[in-house]
């Protein structure tokens, strides 16, 4: 049998099982969190994980539940350590499991070092504020909600709108403006169904970007408690690029929703006290370990951005999950189900959505000098056709002015030629700029009020036919 | 020297602690782990640690430290960043590296750092508590002035200037045969309000720069604020916004279970923006505690009483200090998992029973007094809080526990974030308990400082009315007048109320200033009404040339802005709507 030293780590003295949890004699060295086996009398292993250590018991949670096991013939085996997952410079290019073993049928990682999938929380006093503009090619990001290197910047869907899509189009297009340096990508699918994770894989496949990518894939049929890990392996694999290696690195994490519910249902087996909705009520802290392992470190190359993707449950961005996220993460891209009816992709909801680092990233040097005004006048250009829109269909678009219709129009051309683009479609940030000065050149010029006079004169289009003066108004 | 008997999360039981006392600090497991004891029963202690406890194993060793949790307080805290248990991150970013590893300690003041100490009493001088015997030129904006601690007393039998470490002595005590030493440092346990002689009632404006606070809502120093709003509504940069331009000497930032990016943003920009007053970097009257919302849940408990610490011992020498915590919500949430941990029986939502009590001890703590000790001397603590409630739901029980305590509540508005219009302050929702006592200070600027608030929040709410009958009937059906009030209230929100913190000349604007601003449309309002009763109509006005030439008046940079008013104002006295 085995050597002497596995004897001393496990223990067959098993004195309850209940919902989720052994209650085991204590083994000495045993640590709190660590990971051990369960092995049942009938041979199989079940992973489990150290919740609470005392002198005389210790009480493990084993995921995948306790049927099965019986007190006489189960023992439980540690092994002394938390998770960790072996890396070096080959992971690039390569599919994990939620575990972390490899699943695209090649060898094995030779690790240059193991990171316990937890990382350690970077000094804030180290940190450096993200500025640099990230072009994805999209309009409704690119004008009004811009993405900067080491930001977090979720994506709220709901179920069957394209959020999928849309991340798998920022994952071929994102680029940092006027470098033809690529992002490494790392891919975490949590829970998502066999389908989904096929569909970003082979999207990634080809465009040829598989070979800068590392994907770590638990499907909706994997064991739920890899749900929890999955991020974490994808994390820690995503900050030894940047750090380690100097890479820029972007980090797609689908599907936050499934994460949540994991971790409800294995909270739930704790006979935890639950929170809102069920959910553990430091789920806020439990999201916060993940999300704030984007950032930049001062005097390191390298980067790690953060895109989480979760589906709001019935569409609602009070639910705990997109509440605790949108307090988290710095802005949010919305998606609507409005727009969606109306055939516009990417359906991105102006209104809703919002990056609170844009303002570092855009004007003179990131992008252009007029960005910020621009976005400034769209959205209010675009806030007052969605109201004169809802006023309409109270009272009729009869009683509106002509100012009022011709601001009608402008908001639709900008649902239908700034927001609405092909899949396929990159635009630089100048070309979104020009297509929102376009749409200004419909309004009276003296509604510009929010753009500087200069940049009227330097980027407004000469004479458009169609353009309407406050004396016609 | 006591053993680890069991862990579960952030919470450790140790035996053979006999001898040990409650909030005693321990080191914890063979890492040394920081933690404190919150409760004793025969030989066993149960211990909150404040550093993350995955890997511990029972038997390992607990020492204490004889000590429970003191605040230093000295010479290097302004300027310094600290995280939950006042551990100098910048030192640990020199000695450790980017990462916050695990069991690291730390000293709070630079023990190696020569401070060049002024006395400012004499040899043979008695002094008691709290007395100044003299300074030490911190930063370029604040003189750190020495007291003598609390429960110490006697004469001076030597006292120099010169350069001295925080732990040299600089003056020698004697009292009933015993010598004492003074030094620059002196500690104070964090969970215990420091003492003062009589308490006041808030009556000065704390001059914020920001417009709808200075005006509408005014804040005194002293004072206790909440700023409650839903995620994206802004909360943060509103609080920035006051740690920046706030006219208080010292302020604190605590960064409670936030973004560790956020921090990063305000660590820089403070390294770069200058004070409004002075034109020195706000730096110098800065303390930073950074607690990002990745770091150990339970420092953030204390996190929050160490800054207040801070506070009471700066408005103790004389000083008016703020001090703002993002986010309140996050330290409750701290206490609930302690609480759950500890097996308490849970009040509202999983919170504490205590939860309440809790944030009465730390919003208390504001007040504007008069301190103990000689020269006679007043100082301020103002507390601004944020509270960050799931789903914007200002029902639940943090935001109505803190409403119970605090006099300002400025309620954020996830509608007015999603129509862009920042600061986001609702203004029928938000109250101030100190606009009565505050209209002596205001009316030393101008004498009808009431008269402009009430008619600018009287106007408001009759917006906020006409808008549901809009919304029937359309703007076009409403009579003229009604109309003409819809423009006036439009005017006070889009040209007063709506002011960017990114701007370089609107992210501040100072009391003098933000009263002519709304007196201007105040009167054009006034000047309007006149013109509309003479059959002009609404929508002439609203085309006329003024207007945008009001809408420009909050870029106007300070030095043009004087002769830009009197040229405005002697148009609308001439011919205002042509």
């Amino acid at each position: 049998m085995d050597s002497l030293q596995l004897f001393t780590r496990q223990t067959k003295a098993i004195s309850t099982a209940r919902r989720s949890l052994l209650v085991i004699e204590s083994i000495p060295g045993i640590r709190y969190n660590e990971i051990v086996d369960v092995q049942l009398g009938t041979g199989e292993t079940r992973i489990g994980q150290v919740i609470e250590v005392g002198k005389e018991t210790t009480v493990v949670q084993v995921f995948g539940g306790v049927s099965e096991v019986d007190l006489l013939n189960s023992r439980v085996r540690y092994k002394g350590e938390t998770l960790k997952l072996p890396v070096s410079g080959d992971i690039m290019g390569r599919l994990f499991d939620g575990s972390g073993n490899p699943i695209d049928g090649g060898p094995p990682i030779v690790a240059d070092t193991y990171l316990d999938i937890n990382g350690v929380p970077a000094n804030p006093a180290s940190r450096m504020p993200p500025a640099e503009f990230i072009e994805t090619g999209i309009s409704a990001i690119d004008g009004l909600n811009v993405l900067v290197r080491g930001q977090k910047l979720p994506i709220f869907s709901g179920s069957g709108l394209p959020h999928n899509k849309i991340a798998a189009q920022i994952l071929r297009q994102a680029s940092l403006k006027g470098k033809s340096e690529e992002f490494a990508i790392v891919f975490g699918a949590i829970g998502v169904s066999y389908d989904d994770a096929g569909y970003c894989i082979s999207n990634l496949e080809e465009t040829g970007a598989l070979s800068r990518t590392v994907a770590f894939i638990n499907t909706a049929s994997s064991p739920v408690i890899e749900r929890l890990s999955t991020p974490r392996l994808a994390l820690t694999a995503a900050e030894y690029l940047a750090w380690e290696h100097d890479m820029h690195v972007l980090v797609i994490l689908t599907d936050i929703t499934n994460y949540c519910d994991a971790l409800r249902e294995l909270a739930a087996m704790r006979g935890e006290i639950p929170s809102r909705r069920g959910y553990p009520g430091y789920m806020y802290t439990d999201l916060a370990s993940l999300y704030e392992r984007a950032g930049r470190i001062s005097g390191k190359e390298g980067s790690v951005t953060i895109i989480p993707i979760l589906t709001m449950p019935d569409d609602d961005i009070t639910h705990p999950i997109a509440d605790l996220t949108g307090y988290i993460t710095e802005g949010q891209i919305v998606l609507s189900r409005a727009l969606e009816r109306k055939r516009i992709y990417p359906p991105i909801d102006v209104f809703l959505s919002l990056s609170r680092m844009m303002k570092e990233g855009i004007g003179e040097g990131n992008t252009r000098e007029d960005h910020n005004n621009v976005f400034m006048q769209s959205y209010a250009v675009y806030a007052e056709g969605n109201y004169l829109r809802e006023i309409s269909t109270v009272i009729g678009s009869e009683a509106l002015s002509d100012r009022d219709r011709v601001y009608l129009s402008a908001s639709d051309r900008f649902e239908e030629e700034f927001i609405s683009q092909a899949e396929n479609n990159r635009r630089t940030v100048e070309e979104t700029l020009e297509l929102a000065w376009n749409i200004f050149s419909m309004l009276p010029r003296e509604d510009l009020k929010l753009i500087q006079e200069e940049y009227i004169k330097k980027y407004l289009p000469e004479a458009p036919e169609n353009r309407v003066t406050t004396e016609t108004g | 020297m006591g053993k680890i008997w069991k862990i579960s999360g952030p919470v450790v039981i140790a035996e053979d602690m006999r001898g040990s006392q409650v909030y005693e600090v321990v080191d914890v497991g063979d890492e040394r782990l920081s933690g404190e004891i919150i409760g004793l029963e025969r030989d066993k202690a149960v211990i909150q640690v404040y550093e993350d406890t995955v890997g511990l194993r029972v038997g390992e060793p607990v020492t204490g430290t004889g000590e429970i949790l003191m605040v230093e307080l000295g010479p290097g805290l302004v300027g310094n960043i600290y995280d939950g248990v006042q551990r100098s991150l910048v030192t640990m970013m020199d000695d450790i590296g980017d990462f916050l590893v695990r069991g690291v300690r730390t000293d709070a003041l630079d023990r190696k750092k020569k401070w060049h100490f002024t006395p400012s009493v004499k040899t043979g001088d008695m002094v008691q508590e709290g007395d100044i015997i003299g300074n030490v030129p911190e930063t370029g904006l604040i003189e750190h002035r020495i007291m003598v601690p609390i429960g110490t007393q006697g004469t001076i039998l030597e006292i120099s200037e010169g350069e001295f470490t925080i732990e040299e002595t600089v003056a020698l005590l004697e009292h009933e045969g015993a010598k004492k030493p003074l030094t620059l440092m002196q500690k104070w346990p964090a969970r215990k309000p420091r003492l003062y002689k009589q308490r006041f009632v808030p009556e000065d404006l704390l001059v914020t720069g920001t417009r709808i606070i200075d005006y509408l809502f005014p804040l005194a120093l002293g004072g206790k604020a909440a700023i409650p709003g839903g995620f994206g509504t802004g909360k943060t940069v509103c609080l920035q916004q006051m740690a920046r331009w706030s006219q208080t000497q010292l302020n604190i930032y605590v960064g409670c279970g936030e973004r560790g990016n956020e921090m990063a943003d305000v660590l820089h920009s403070f390294k770069k923006l200058k004070d409004p007053a002075t034109g020195r970097l706000l730096q110098e009257k800065e303390i930073f505690i950074a607690n990002t919302s990745n770091m150990p849940v339970v420092a953030r408990e204390i996190s929050i009483f160490i800054g207040i610490t801070m506070a009471e011992y700066f408005r103790d020498m004389g000083y008016d200090v703020l001090l703002v915590a993002d986010s309140t919500s996050r330290w409750a949430e701290a206490m609930r998992e302690i609480g759950a941990r500890l097996e308490e029986t849970p009040g509202e939502e999983g919170f504490p029973t205590y939860l309440g009590s809790r944030l009465s001890a730390f919003y208390e703590r504001s007040g504007r007094v008069t301190c103990i000790g000689k020269p006679e001397r007043m100082g301020s603590a103002t507390v601004i809080g944020s509270v960050s409630p799931p789903g914007a739901d200002f029902s639940e029980p943090v935001t109505q526990a803190t409403l119970r305590i605090v006099d300002v509540l400025y309620s954020l508005d996830v509608a007015l974030a999603n129509k862009r219009h920042f600061p986001t302050i609702n203004w029928l929702q938000s109250y101030s308990l100190y606009a009565d006592s505050v209209d002596k200070w205001w009316n030393r600027i101008s004498p009808d400082y009431n008269e402009i608030r009430d008619k600018a929040l009287i106007t408001l709410q009759h917006e906020a009315e006409l808008e549901e009958i809009v919304r029937l009937v359309g703007p076009e059906a409403l009579p003229e007048d009604d109309k003409l009030v819809l423009l006036a209230a439009r005017m006070i929100r889009e040209d007063f109320l709506m002011q960017s913190a990114y701007h370089p000349v609107d992210t501040y604007t100072e009391p003098k200033r933000t009263h002519l601003m709304l007196s201007t449309i105040m009167k054009l309002y006034g000047l309007a009404k006149e013109a509309t009763e003479s059959g002009m109509l609404v929508n002439e006005i609203s085309s006329s040339k003024i207007l945008p030439r009001i809408s420009r008046m909050k870029d106007i940079p300070n030095e043009e802005f004087d002769d830009y008013m009197k040229q405005l104002w002697s148009d609308m006295d001439k011919n205002p709507f042509v």
